[in-house]
Parts: structure tokens; sequence; C-alpha cells
């Protein structure tokens, strides 16, 4: 039983989800109202609570043996605990002021800081990358610049450039992006169906 | 070292310290570049120009600071013109992160449209902010059946019922298209579920490694517009007729790209220089 129930509870919730996306009776549209838009997020809830108690155990613990970087979890915790408390509805919830400075102030700059560093990053490797090792390499290289240099004011030859750059996005990358997604698609359609079915067992452990 | 090897082996620093430099100083030297339209954002330039007073689109707003350089502007831009248009905007965010970026971009849009005009646009009448809830994929096709599904009450706890703009506007079948500002897979999900399963018109602003991702839906009809990086964001800025950050990134991110084309020709040019001695050796 203790396979045989999450193995039924996936195949009902499997068909009902394929039946009820091509049947937009008011019936199925009730149904999924409840089943699906209700249950994922207290399932969701249930989540994010032993995500906070394990992240806080983690770092507490870290904290307690003074692990290499233990400071850094005294951070995380303090982070945590700020921005929980800013959003409590009696500091004005997930609109209130406390909420928005910390974003603004503090995740936002940091957020947009990390990312930003990935240009250097990106640079760098293509510095160190980009080398006409052999043909297909030479292609990747040439295709590379090219389409870096389409938005560049080059005179008379800007309009072949674009041109150029243009073909390179729309054809042979299309060609190989299409067929990608459709290999995606079939893939993600086996898969479901033999997790629906009960013929892919893995995540449910080994137990 | 001889000058070969050298520019075979040039430490990342000085590839960091020249691409800092020529960010920094691209961004203080006034000049300008052209900003040739894309049919992909002419298409969704047109489409919202051709609504009238009244009608209504959704913004889905799916991003976060990471991506806020490519996609605040495009968000402003469209804002822009659909508050001058007076086309109500439905706005919801499905990225966590996502709430704070459109609070920010309808309080910049409002402030700037009031600047302009005069006129202050209000929540619940001129635009309504839905707000964030988690599971993009179940809210898209929870808000195809009605919105209040998903959101009873708005962004600032107001049932939506009680707001004036939402009072015609039950499910897609409502709004003209939705317009998705997006740093994340989210986009997936509005092509599977808002267009695909609800047929509702769609067109897309992603970040510019995300564009050559949806372009085959572009080419099949499934999006009618794609807003691509910052050079989508800046042909919508160059559209609306407000040059603003996005037009201004291209010139920095064109002398970005200059230094690194450079450095690879100096990468190819050591490392040809090095096989040919390694050739002659053997």
């Amino acid at each position: 039983m203790k396979r045989q129930l999450p193995l039924i509870i996936i195949f009902v919730c499997g068909i009902f989800m394929v039946f009820q996306y091509f049947i937009p009776h008011e019936n199925s549209e009730f149904i999924y109202e409840f089943a699906a838009l209700d249950w994922p997020p207290i399932i969701g809830v249930f989540a994010l609570t032993l995500g906070i108690i394990s992240l806080v155990r983690v770092s507490a613990a870290k904290i307690s043996k003074r692990d290499e970087d233990w400071q850094y979890s005294i951070v995380t915790l303090i982070g945590l605990a700020m921005m929980i408390i800013a959003g409590l509805p009696w500091f004005g919830g997930q609109t209130s002021p406390a909420v928005k400075w910390q974003f603004d102030f503090i995740m936002r700059p940091i957020i947009a800081t990390i990312f930003s560093l990935l240009s250097f990053f990106i640079a760098s490797a293509a510095y160190r990358a980009f080398r006409a090792r052999s043909v297909l390499a030479s292609i990747l290289l040439i295709s590379a610049v090219i389409v870096m240099i389409r938005f560049m004011p080059l005179g008379p030859f800007t309009d072949i450039v674009s041109r150029t750059a243009d073909w390179v996005l729309n054809v042979p990358n299309l060609a190989a992006k299409r067929a990608i997604i459709i290999g995606v698609g079939l893939g993600i359609i086996s898969t479901a169906l033999k997790v629906v079915l009960g013929v892919e067992r893995s995540y449910l452990g080994r137990d | 070292m001889k000058l070969a090897e050298k520019m075979f082996a040039i430490d990342r620093r000085w590839v960091y310290l020249a691409l800092g430099l020529a960010v920094l100083i691209s961004l203080k030297i006034p000049f300008s570049i052209p900003i040739p339209i894309s049919k992909e954002a002419r298409n969704i330039y047109n489409f919202i120009d051709t609504l009238k007073a009244g009608d209504a689109v959704h913004l889905a707003i799916d991003y976060d600071p990471s991506t806020l350089a490519e996609l605040h502007p495009m968000t402003l831009s469209i804002l822009k013109q659909c508050f001058e248009k007076k086309i109500k905007v439905v706005v919801t965010a499905l990225h966590q992160n996502g709430p704070a970026m459109a609070a920010a971009a309808l309080d910049t849009a409002a402030a700037r449209h009031a600047a302009r005009s005069g006129e202050q646009m209000k929540n619940g009448v001129d635009y309504v902010f839905l707000g964030y809830k988690p599971y993009p994929a179940l809210i898209i096709l929870g808000m195809g059946q009605n919105y209040r599904i998903p959101f009873p009450t708005d962004y600032f706890n107001v049932p939506i019922d009680s707001l004036p703009m939402m009072k015609h506007i039950q499910n897609y079948d409502d709004v003209k298209a939705i317009l998705n500002v997006s740093g994340t897979s989210a986009t997936d999900y509005w092509i599977s579920y808002g267009n695909g399963r609800y047929k509702v018109p769609l067109a897309i602003g992603v970040t510019g490694v995300m564009a050559t991702d949806y372009y085959p839906y572009w080419q099949t009809g499934q999006i009618f517009g794609i807003l691509g990086g910052l050079k989508g964001a800046a042909e919508y800025e160059t559209l609306v007729g407000t040059p603003g950050k996005a037009v201004q990134g291209m010139k920095v991110q064109m002398v970005a790209h200059l230094i690194i084309i450079v450095f690879i020709i100096i990468g190819n040019i050591g490392y040809f220089a090095q096989r040919k001695k390694r050739e002659q050796s053997a």
C-alpha cells in the first residue's frame, strides 16, 4: 500500500489534468478550481515551512560549531528574520514600507550586481574559448562575431552585416531550436506518460 | 615572453579592466547609434496603437532585478503607450520577485504620465495590479476561467469585484492581448496555456539570451511580437518616442561587444602564432 497509494494518486491526478485541459465544462472547471488551484499552494506552504526549518537548523549548527565561514550563516538568519518580520500583517504585509525598503535597497542591488558581473566572465570566457581550432569552431566564431557586430554602425557594410546576422538567427539557429523544442516536447510527453502509468517510479525512492 | 605568447595568455584581469573602462567611458561620452526597428517590435507597437480607448490588455511582469536593465525599459515603454491611449492594463507577477518590479514600474509610469499630461492614473480605474501567486501554469489556466479564481483580491488586498475596471473583465476573453515581459520560464507557460489553451493573442519581451528560444513561436504565429533583450527595449523606447535607458545602454553594449571582439581577435592571433611555432619546431 505504501507504494500503491502514491501510484494511484499520480494516476488519478494525471488523467484528471489531461481530461480537464480538453473539457472546458463548468463542472470540470469547478473541480480544477478546487483540486488544482487550492491544493498546490497548501502543499507549497508545508514545503516552505520544511525549507525554513531546514535552513535554520543547518545555519544554527554551523554557527554553534564555528564551521568555516560561520559568520555568513548569521547574516542568513538575520536576513530571513528581517524579511519575515517585515512581511507580517501587523507591519503591513507584503506591501509594507519595510518589505519595500529591504527589496529596493538590499535585494535589488545585490541581485543586479551579481548578474552584472556575468558580463566580465563572459568576456574572459569568449577570449579564451573562441579559438579557430577547427572548421566547426571557426564557423561558430564567425557567426558569433557577425551577431555581435550587427548593431554597430559600419557604414556601407551595416545593411549586409545586419541581413547576414538575421539569416544566422532565423535559419540555422531556428532550425536547431525547433528540433530541440520538438525533441524536448516529445520527451516530456513520454516521461509524463511513464509517470502517470506507473512505469517510471524512481520518484518514489527505494524504500 | 614573446608578443604572440602574451597575446595567447592575457591575464583575465586585463580583460575585466578593459571591459570595465569601456563601459564607463562609453557611458560618459555622448554619442548615439541608429536603432533600426524590427518587424517583431513594430507588430507589438501597431497592435496596441490600433486598440480603442477603454480596451484592456494583460501585462504579465515576470522578472526580477537580475534582468532589470533589459526588461524594465520594455515594461515602462509599454505602460506609457497604454496610458497615453487610455488602454486599461491588468498587471500580474508570476515570479516571486516580480511584484516589486511591477509595483515600481507602475509607480514610475504613472508618475511620468502625470508629469507629461497632468492626468493621474488610478489603481482599479486605469490599471489593476493583481499581485503574485505561485505555480504559474496553474494560475495562467485559472485566470483563463476567471481572474477571480486565483486573484479574489488585488495586490493591496482589495476585492477585485469592488474595482471599477474589473467589472467588465472576467477572463482572457475580455482582454485584447497578453504582453508578457519575462526573464523566466513563465513565458513557456504563457505560450502553452495562455495562447495554446485559450487562444489569447500573446506578445513577449524577453532577455537577449532567451530571445532566440522564442523565435520558432513567432514564425508559427503563436506569438505576434517579440522584444528581444536590450535591443528590443531600445526599439520600443524609440517607437513610443521616449529614448531612455535602453537606447543609452545600446551604445554601451555595442562598445562592450567591440572590446570582446578585439580580445577574440588577439587570442586567435596568439593561437595561430603559437601553432605555427609548434609546427616549425616539430
